[in-house]
């Protein structure tokens, strides 16, 4: 008999859950810990964070789900992982501390056979002074939680323009070093649309600012795509989109601080700016969720098994390198870790080797430049490679046996641009591969027969539709595995 | 907003290419975009087999 524990319970965490439940006989174990009693489909949020879904319809109560299976669910955060025992316990073991009201604090050690690390990231409003809802000036949408109460300020602000009043309303990336641009983009125009459905459109001065060197980036390096007999970079049709809708960007930028009604931002040039606000929504930098790892001799290892952003070292070439000799082979295949077998990160819990995106920095030396996305299809992929390997190798395999390597598949993303089921869009993209492959596709990196990208209602209905499809697979719902991932 | 253009030709508004109005049609022409959907759904079950 085997235990298997994954600490996390997102979309990666809960995929090789829902996988391993399947795939393992009942003698085996499956313990899946996570701090949040619930599941959050996190591409809808966007849609709480204007009010056009509630929290109840992008989340679902985990411990309810799990209770139907044999997956034992802890409601509980990682804390430390003891991956050679320790000098008082011979097994492999996970040390958990409780987020349920009645046990809050109370630390546990769960033994282990295999671990999945699926933690997710700490949302790092911390990185810039004045960011995030809690201690600063902006809202989020990165739980549903938060989209409900941006949702909350933007109606505050809808209210004023509907009061004659004119307003500014910001939204991008918190910081030059953000991942996820493609949220605040969702968001961005799906406040324009709801703006242009009260009326109020015309009184509210939208603005775009993030990290990436050119609209379209989205961390991955931007992408071309065949359209009207050229090839055209995104760019040209992320910045078509942003004048389409009367709204202006910035980019190239970091965020430095943020006061009551004011961002500070640098650019790539060196120079600083300041920029006046009535609203805002910034994404936050992320880093790991801050684990950390003992040897037998209960000594600290974590610089051993984690990278220096707190995401685990998986089997990736992190040798420093040079862009011009970065490879799509330093992209980790099988998501072990290199020092204990048994161990594996998925999602954004993995460290990536380096970035995707051209690495850039200011005349100041501030690094301005997107992390890579590993969210959404890319950490299921992953979730489904590594619950397929610790099958085997509870079987007999000598090592992980499926492989599921950002520079060998591709990534669907349907970004919402406005709710409605006949006067919605959205910008339906698929790139393969997702990290640029110029051994293979020597000119632009990928495959332009599989790479496109358009916009349209056809888009608002497709990101409908997975809303309601990937929320009944999550549930395990009867047939759940014959849908796709 | 677009009124304003011409007589600024620095804004950066006024380089990226605008869709025509046949083209903002056919994104919301119901028989186009169910079309379309079908079109998405097979190019992403494309990409999928190929991913997997």
């Amino acid at each position: 008999m085997s235990q298997i524990v994954i600490l996390g319970a997102g979309i990666a965490g809960h995929t090789a859950a829902r996988y391993l439940h399947t795939l393992l006989p009942a003698e085996h174990q499956i313990v899946v810990v996570s701090p949040n009693p619930q599941w959050n489909w996190v591409p809808s949020n966007i849609w709480v964070g204007v009010g056009q879904m509630s929290e109840k319809e992008v989340s679902f109560d985990l411990a309810e789900i799990y209770k139907k299976t044999r997956i034992d669910f802890k409601q509980a955060k990682g804390i430390a992982i003891h991956p050679e025992g320790s000098s008082t316990q011979s097994k492999p073991y996970v040390t958990i501390e409780s987020t349920l009201a009645h046990t809050a604090g109370q630390i546990e050690s769960i033994e282990y056979d295999y671990l999945i690390n699926a933690t997710g990231p700490k949302l790092n409003f911390g990185a810039t002074e004045g960011l995030g809802p809690d201690h600063g000036h902006t809202v989020s949408v990165c739980t549903a939680e938060h989209a409900s109460e941006a949702n909350h300020k933007l109606q505050l602000i809808i209210a004023a323009l509907k009061r004659g009043e004119k307003k500014t309303i910001v939204i991008g990336t918190g910081h030059g070093t953000c991942t996820c641009q493609g949220a605040a983009f969702e968001y961005i125009y799906n406040v324009d649309h709801v703006l242009r459905e009260a009326g109020v459109r015309q009184l509210a001065r939208l603005v775009w600012i993030s990290n990436e060197y050119e609209l379209g980036d989205f961390g991955m390096g931007g992408v071309h795509i065949e359209r009207g007999g050229y090839i055209t970079n995104g760019k040209t049709f992320a910045e078509s989109l942003m004048v389409e809708r009367d709204i202006e960007w910035i980019v190239r930028a970091h965020t430095k601080k943020i006061e009551a009604g004011k961002i500070h931002y640098e650019t790539l040039d060196g120079a600083f700016h300041e920029l006046d606000f009535d609203f805002s929504m910034l994404i936050p930098p992320f880093n790991g969720v801050g684990l950390k790892a003992y040897n037998k001799a209960d000594e600290d290892i974590t610089v051993q098994v984690f990278a220096a952003s707190g995401f685990m070292k998986v089997d990736a070439d992190y040798t420093a390198r040079p862009y011009a000799e970065w490879s799509a082979n330093d992209w980790p295949k099988t998501y072990q870790n290199p020092s204990y077998p048994n161990l594996f990160a998925i999602g954004i819990a993995f460290a990536p080797p380096h970035l995707i995106s051209k690495p850039m920095q200011s005349a100041n030396g501030t690094p301005i430049n997107p992390a890579p996305p590993r969210t959404g299809m890319p950490s299921a992929a992953m979730a489904i490679a590594v619950a397929k390997s610790i099958c085997d190798m509870i079987n007999g395999a000598e090592g992980p046996t499926h492989t599921a390597s950002m520079a060998k598949m591709g990534a669907a993303c349907v970004a919402s641009t406005g709710a409605h089921l006949l006067r919605g869009s959205a910008a339906t993209m698929t790139v393969y591969p997702i990290v640029p492959d110029y051994e293979t596709y020597p000119k632009y990196g990928r495959d332009l027969k599989l790479t496109f990208g358009e916009i349209g209602l056809a888009g608002h209905w497709l990101k409908t539709l997975l809303h309601y499809t990937f929320i009944y697979q999550a549930r395990l719902k009867p047939g759940w595995r014959f849908l796709p991932d | 907003m677009t009124k304003s253009i011409n007589k600024e030709p620095y804004q950066q508004a006024y380089y990226p290419p605008t869709p025509t109005g046949i083209t903002k049609y056919m994104r919301s022409n119901l028989i186009w975009q169910l079309i379309r959907f079908v079109m998405i759904n097979l190019k992403m079950l494309k990409l999928m087999r190929k991913s997997h």
